[in-house]
């Protein structure tokens, strides 16, 4: 299956800080055909640090997109059942209007000038997208991590466009220990010198932040068992110290490797957006409750988590769910075992695509869309 | 027992195998909501469904069988039972059903109570200490009885609460508790003559 990235320019979006920001370009792929009366589609929502290429594999690069596994004939979501999309989210940097667009007033990047966005933002815009493809109720928005916050906010703000919802690996807010991490991360972008406040483009970019902050971030992403597993103490092209502050172990070099990787594809104010946007989220916010706004949600729910995560905890979703069950909504929840850590939203296909499978089915059966 | 109504008990047999889903199938309203407590791999909630188009949900504890649930399409929740009824709002479901469960939880007065607080009414389902052979195991051998129906030793039996018809029956007697249903078997078939002694399943439909 190979796939291109499309593109839509609307006028403009009114965003959560009062800001409207014009014009504004969403990059999204599809996959699989939108049936007669277009109940058949879903929405697929990126984490953090992914883009709009979800499946198949990509005209420019040749790369697989990051669901692949996911995604495709005969896969947890079937296109040959359903029509898929996925879009790069708002302040992204992979074709969606973000820090490194350039700001039409000036002529040059936004930079640190771009407005501040929040996932309801993202949401916003993603909705612009699917009312522009003239679907007005989704079969499903499914995502892991930043992409379920995305799902939640999806089934709060707009109920009767969604008939199924499934958060994976996901909170409703991000607790202390998340706010952490992202400012770490954050900080290590910002203390590097060729950040300039921001203004790097055409210049040295801040490669040595951005990896660190990459770095912390896959430490995050992993558990002890999987890194116990893939790199124990071995040591990388030697058998002992190099007293040197070179690479010594198997895992230093991994880490090194996926921060400068990470450096060539991402955007270091795309990051400190996007964390922040991350950390702002709360899907109670303006309510009595948890439960109090996920009453509003009427989709159907599937949640999952995995043991090992241990950055999006099991009773971050359990939150979800119990709230969820005490407002006697549609909920179906499993912890699946993994060793993987966060990662296993990625890596555990086979057992999440018979969980995803099923719920999908029966959705379908049930509001007529099969 | 009309015609049709046989011909559908004789298809859950075939198709659940476990007697006490037969009975259940049958008692189950269609259109209905209904929480099946410890629902293994929601074999009675998908034939519910497919049945008699319930809105169906269901509590289990092993993520294997939870797995299969949902792969076959009902919304099932990972979770202890003992913990997770409280969770839910009252009377958010015409049934609350509990087969075969009861006898292995640790509290199992708070179950009921919050099955029909939760539920307009509960089914019940239980295998009765009072049979015979029970009773003939335990008398013969002096040790911790061992049948068809209890077949395990007693350091590896997930059973920890043992009760009779006689006791389910007093206790519905002392929490006030209304009977709309009351069905004993012994294997597939009805027993009516001393339930107690004659009887390996009981299965009630009470009220709060």
């Amino acid at each position: 299956m190979i796939v291109d990235t499309q593109s839509v320019r609307f006028p403009s979006i009114a965003l959560d800080s009062g800001v409207v920001l014009a014009p504004v370009d969403v990059a999204y792929q599809t996959y699989g055909s939108l049936n007669a009366d277009k109940s058949n589609a879903i929405l697929i929502l990126h984490a953090f640090s992914g883009d709009s290429h979800a499946a198949g594999i990509d005209r420019e690069t040749g790369k697989p997109g990051w669901w692949d596994n996911m995604i495709g004939p005969g896969k947890g979501f079937d296109t040959d059942r359903y029509f898929v999309l996925c879009s790069n989210v708002l302040s992204g940097c992979r074709g969606t209007t973000g820090p490194s667009s350039i700001n039409p007033a000036t002529g040059c990047p936004w930079a640190m000038s771009f407005p501040g966005v929040t996932i309801a933002d993202m949401v916003r815009l993603q909705k612009m997208l699917v009312d522009h493809l003239g679907i007005s109720r989704l079969l499903a928005v499914a995502g892991g991590s930043m992409g379920g916050m995305q799902v939640l906010e999806w089934a709060v703000s707009h109920p009767s466009s969604v008939a199924a919802a499934i958060p994976i690996a996901s909170t409703a807010r991000h607790s202390a220990m998340q706010i952490a991490f992202n400012e770490v991360g954050r900080q290590a972008v910002m203390s590097d010198p060729d950040w300039c406040g921001g203004n790097y483009y055409g210049k040295t970019l801040p490669r040595r932040g951005l990896a660190v902050a990459r770095m912390v971030g896959h430490i995050t992403y992993m558990s002890d068992e999987s890194m116990r597993e893939k790199f124990g103490r071995r040591f990388r092209g030697k058998d002992q110290p190099g007293f040197d502050f070179g690479v010594d172990f198997e895992v230093e070099s991994y880490l090194r490797y996926r921060g400068s990787q990470f450096v060539d594809r991402f955007d270091a104010n795309s990051y400190l957006y996007i964390t922040k946007a991350m950390d702002y989220f709360d899907l109670a916010a303006g309510y009595p409750s948890l439960a109090a706004s996920l009453e509003r949600a009427t989709a159907k729910f599937l949640v999952i988590s995995f043991t090992s995560d241990w950055l999006y905890p099991s009773y971050q979703s359990l939150e979800i769910v119990n709230a969820l069950r005490g407002r006697n909504r549609d909920v179906a929840y499993c912890e699946l075992p993994s060793n993987y850590g966060h990662d296993a939203f990625l890596v555990e296909v086979g057992e999440q695509t018979e969980i995803v499978r099923g719920f999908l089915a029966r959705v379908a059966r049930e509001v007529g869309a099969a | 027992m009309t015609e049709t109504a046989a011909r559908r008990r004789a298809l859950v047999h075939e198709v659940l195998g476990r007697s006490d889903y037969a009975i259940i199938g049958d008692i189950i309203a269609e259109n209905s909501k209904v929480l099946d407590a410890g629902c293994g791999e929601a074999e009675l909630l998908a034939w519910l469904v497919e049945n008699k188009n319930v809105d169906a949900r269901g509590i289990e504890l092993n993520p294997a069988k939870v797995q299969k649930a949902i792969a076959r399409g009902v919304s099932v929740y990972q979770g202890d039972l003992e913990r997770s009824l409280r969770d839910y709002p009252d009377k958010a479901f015409d049934y609350v059903i509990l087969s075969q469960t009861l006898q292995q939880t640790v509290r199992p007065l708070e179950v009921l109570r919050e099955m029909l607080r939760v539920g307009r009414c509960g089914v019940v389902a239980f295998p009765n200490f009072g049979h015979w052979r029970v009773r003939w195991s335990h008398l013969w051998s002096g040790r911790a009885p061992r049948t068809a129906l209890f077949p395990y030793e007693w350091y590896d039996s997930p059973n920890i609460h043992f009760l009779t018809i006689v006791d389910f029956e007093s206790l519905i007697e002392k929490q006030g508790w209304r009977v709309d249903k009351r069905i004993f078997l012994s294997g597939h078939r009805q027993v009516r003559v001393a339930p107690n002694l004659s009887a390996e399943i009981a299965i009630y439909q009470i009220r709060g």
